[in-house]
């Protein structure tokens, strides 16, 4: 029985999803349930002189309409940003509120002004038309580099240079110095473009009092519940924490944007208690597309130097962070302590130094997207470690041997301490890269690019080697660094009488297959069949406390928890079974489901224990009865997973499109417990920078109107856009937690938008073409090398 | 006033007034509660809503409940048989062809559509069928491996 770990069992979850069984928080419904339709600002940037809603409240089966001076009035805060970046004088950062409707100005398109609740979907939407706000329209700016130019316009008045924060990190003189007297400097200046993180699933919440009981309940598309009710209790609603269960069900993908707390949570909370009715919103997809947090929006000017041998010497960093209107939960984090911190990349440049200014524009709010910061820092270091490759006529794998930190597993060797704060926890760079090259067939591509090159053909191959920090995090480490909560994890076990066990995780599943990988764990550590656990997350009321899942943590911090929890039964259940045995505890080994005495055939069985834990007539003297243990984990380190990918691409030279033609990744998540759900998420991952740097978008007009929020304009990865993808991977365990994982959710996407870049550059090389600009649309790159 | 429309779904017969606006995946979902067919955008791009009407995939959002009278629709909830999974749902269970399962349904419903036209597709049929149909999760791998698999169980 039991050896699941490192097996590819198919999902348990499956079963649901694949009968149109998921129970989706829009598919609930309520009795008496009332429905809420948003009315928002179609201008980025205007003032508020009065709204009438007469009309909208004169039409049947309209309940109530709510404004931002309602909210104002009912004394109910806006919703609170979790992490604080000092100005590197140590001023405080610049953090504007962010009211739950607006009442003075909106600031960006789609900021809401108003809600109306009717008793159904439809009458809201349309009693939503007949509200008449009166806008004075002020001049808007969207893009970060004009946003701290003197004369532009304030998004909030009193932030001025719309600054919210300056931030720096590395030793600025020693890394000037090691410029200076560097033998090749290469140089990029981009924007590492915004994007839309497009879930499938658009948000939703439903607000639900129960005034006979004084309790709310709240259902809605979050990636971690609890922490969502901590938000919402309080700081924006001031109601007390018991009062109020969060329900996160089935979760339709989040990559980053259902972690925050969002305003709509709180209005349909804060109005179903208004109304003593449970309020249902749900976004359509042109409302997620401007108020559903977006990602990345850098602009970076990057330069990294090189000895006469092609040693990396430094590595010098300035970036504009656009982070949108207002602060969502994470933002000031994800340019400054997820992207700075990664600047070493893999290699052992001895010198960086890294500067970024986080800014504000009438833009939607900026936070984490699948990556977080990571992929602005691999793609800033793997554009440039190809392009100096290029520039100094040298192979960019050979230039990658060249510098990367040597192997160390963390255990005989140490942690590697890198010049931007972080302590590597193991890792084999080499191995990844050859590996992927063995896959590539390195040698036979480069002569193919040779020989179709004669023939007008246009191939090229791109390189990215990357490292990531996931399973955040120590509480105490991002305590210093700013961040407002901990981020350890919860879990508890309990065993029932019948030696079933119920597993209660604060961890939350939206596609990753806790459920399947969680029990694997527990049914191999325990020796007994999967199908008698259960994995329980995602509500507030069953599972004690949690802090959800992002930054690829939930098996590495959520996943330790549940041993933590594992240990702490099988430590009681050997007191049973010595008691039973009449044995000494040491005397005991347990494997296979059972406790035997060491070199004897007596053993009794784990189900036996338990039962005798919940009917302790025969038991040990003074020994609390039951089987049921709660664990916190708080990680010792972040995660270091890395990889390599390899994009080879061929440029159609008529039209410029971009045809990719193989994506090779070999990447180190460390142990692996379902290699299956591991390449799965890979996959996912790889098309997501895949998409980054072939399609996506987020498209402002100077106005600050967002000209793409469809899926008829902002282009995703479709089906025939993408190769089947290849795929190994080399084994680096975690030393410091107890399963030996490092995650997986991020990989993917970190890794590969700056190869497949780096392959189209490759591809034009000859042409004259040094940069280009993402996404690689045909206009871009037929323009490229026709210039 | 409503219009009287009368549909079969998933074999079973409804008769309901329905508001001339009411999208039949709006009918399926709030007036039904057959909550499977999903809603991802409202641009009929993402093809979360897909069912069968009549025989032939159908974006579900693309239609009035009203032009739906005397369909005869099948869901994702009706697309197993006497407690057997059709082979696309096993093919999607085995391949693991779904993560979120937001998009399945209408994967799963597209691809049914396909197999019916074409039982043994390429990889570039495949994915060329799938194009209506937007996934975030996967990055498509797995789902034409799920859809393959489907293929070669129909055909053996």
């Amino acid at each position: 029985m039991a050896n699941y770990i490192g097996q590819a069992i198919k999902r348990v979850e499956d079963k649901r999803f694949i009968t149109g069984k998921g129970k989706y928080t829009d598919d609930i419904v309520l009795p008496g349930m009332t429905y809420a339709y948003m009315v928002r600002s179609p201008f980025a940037h205007a003032k508020i002189n009065s709204i009438d809603t007469s009309a909208a409240l004169a039409m049947e089966g309209v309940v109530a309409v709510f404004t931002g001076k309602d909210i104002a009035e009912s004394g109910v805060n806006g919703v609170p940003c979790g992490w604080q970046v000092n100005f590197k004088n140590g001023d405080t950062m610049k953090e504007p509120p962010h009211p739950l409707l607006v009442a003075d100005k909106v600031r960006h398109v789609g900021d809401a002004v108003a809600m109306v609740i009717a008793e159904d979907r439809a009458t809201a939407k349309d009693a939503a038309e007949a509200i008449v706000v009166d806008y004075e329209v002020l001049e808007a700016v969207v893009d970060a580099a004009k946003a701290v130019e003197p004369d532009a316009p304030l998004v909030h008045d009193d932030v001025p240079k719309n600054m919210c924060f300056d931030w720096e990190l590395g030793d600025k003189a020693a890394t000037d110095a090691a410029m200076a007297s560097a033998h090749h400097i290469t140089t990029l200046e981009f924007t590492n473009q915004r994007l839309a993180p497009n879930a499938i699933e658009p948000r939703a919440a439903i607000g639900h009092y129960e005034e006979a009981n004084d309790k709310y309940t709240l259902y809605t598309t979050s990636q971690n519940p609890h922490l969502t009710r901590l938000l919402l209790c309080a700081f924006v609603l001031g109601i007390p924490e018991h009062k109020v269960r969060v329900v996160a069900p089935d979760v339709g993908g989040g990559f980053g944007s259902k972690i925050f707390h969002y305003t709509e949570e709180a209005l349909v909370t804060w109005a179903s208690r208004r109304l003593n009715r449970p309020v249902k919103w749900t976004a359509e997809r042109s409302e997620s597309f401007v108020t559903d947090a977006h990602g990345r929006d850098h602009v970076t000017r990057a330069e990294m130097g090189f000895d006469a041998e092609g040693k990396m010497v430094g590595l010098r960093v300035k970036t504009l962070a656009n982070l949108g209107a207002y602060l969502s939960t994470f933002a000031p984090c994800v340019p400054t302590y997820l992207h700075g911190t990664l600047l070493q990349g893999l290699y052992t440049t001895p010198a960086i130094h890294v500067d970024v200014t986080g800014v504000f524009t009438h833009t939607t709010p900026v936070d984490a997207y699948r990556g977080a910061g990571r992929p602005e820092a691999t793609y800033l270091l793997e554009r440039l470690v190809d392009t100096a490759a290029h520039e100094m006529n040298m192979d960019p794998a050979e230039l990658r041997f060249k510098n990367f930190i040597p192997p160390f597993d963390g255990v005989n060797q140490p942690g590697y301490q890198t010049q931007v704060a972080l302590q590597y926890d193991s890792g084999n760079y080499e191995a990844v890269l050859k590996r992927a090259l063995e896959m590539l067939d390195y040698e036979k591509v480069r002569k193919e690019q040779a020989e179709a090159r004669k023939n007008g053909r246009l191939i090229g191959i791109g390189f990215s080697t990357y490292i990531e920090a996931c399973g955040i995090a120590p509480s105490a480490v991002v305590g210093a660094l700013g961040a407002r909560a901990g981020l350890y994890e919860s879990a508890q076990v309990r065993v029932q009488p019948t030696g079933k066990v119920s597993v209660y995780t604060g961890s939350h599943a939206h596609g990753q297959g806790h459920e399947t990988t969680f029990a694997q764990v527990v049914a191999d550590k325990f020796g007994i069949p999967m199908e008698d656990v259960e994995i329980v997350h995602g509500d507030s009321e069953s599972v004690a406390f949690g802090m959800g899942t992002y930054g690829s943590r939930s098996l590495a911090v959520g996943g330790s928890a549940i041993v933590k929890s594992i240990e702490k039964v099988i430590e009681k259940g050997a007191k049973i079974a010595a008691h039973k045995l009449e044995a000494a505890v040491d005397d005991l080994e347990f494997a296979g489901g059972k406790w035997t005495v060491k070199g004897t055939d007596k053993s009794i069985a784990f189900g036996d224990v338990a039962l005798t834990a919940y009917v302790p007539h025969d038991y040990p003297q003074g020994l609390e009865p039951g089987m049921d243990f709660s664990s916190f984990y708080d990680p010792a380190n972040f995660t270091y997973p890395f990889g390599c990918h390899i994009a080879v691409v061929e440029v159609d030279p008529e039209t410029g499109k971009v045809e990719l033609k193989r994506m090779v990744a070999c990447d180190d998540v460390g142990n692996v417990i379902n290699p299956m759900i591991v390449d799965g998420q890979i996959h996912g991952g790889l098309a997501q920078g895949i998409g980054q740097a072939l399609f996506e978008e987020v498209i402002y007009d100077e106005s600050g109107q967002l000209v793409n929020g469809s899926y008829m304009d902002y282009t995703m990865p479709r089906a025939d856009d993408l190769p089947m993808f290849e795929t190994d991977r080399t084994v680096t365990p975690c030393p410091h937690n107890p399963l030996g994982v490092k995650g997986a959710g991020e990989a993917g996407t970190i890794g590969s938008t700056p190869a497949v870049v780096n392959a189209v550059v490759d591809a034009l090389s000859h042409l004259g073409v040094r940069d280009l600009e993402m996404p690689l649309t045909p206009e871009r790159v037929w323009r490229a090398m026709n210039k | 006033m409503g219009i009287p429309i009368q549909v079969t779904v998933n074999g079973k017969t409804h008769q309901h007034e329905v508001d001339s606006r009411l999208l039949l995946v709006h009918y399926l979902r709030d007036v039904l509660r057959l909550t499977g067919t999903h809603i991802g955008c409202d641009t009929s791009s993402c093809g979360a809503c897909t069912v069968h009407v009549n025989g032939l995939a159908v974006k579900s959002c693309t239609m009035l409940a009203a032009q739906a009278d005397g369909a005869e629709i099948t869901t994702i909830e009706g697309l197993a048989s006497n407690g057997e999974l059709h082979p696309l749902q096993e093919g999607f269970r085995e391949e693991h062809g779904l993560q979120c399962g937001f998009c399945t349904p209408g994967m799963i419903m597209t691809a049914a559509q396909l197999l019916a036209d074409n039982p043994q597709p390429t990889e570039a049929e495949i994915r060329h069928a799938l194009e209506g149909n937007y996934c975030r999760c996967t990055g498509y791998h797995n789902i034409v491996k799920s859809i393959q698999h489907a293929a070669n169980k129909l055909n053996s």
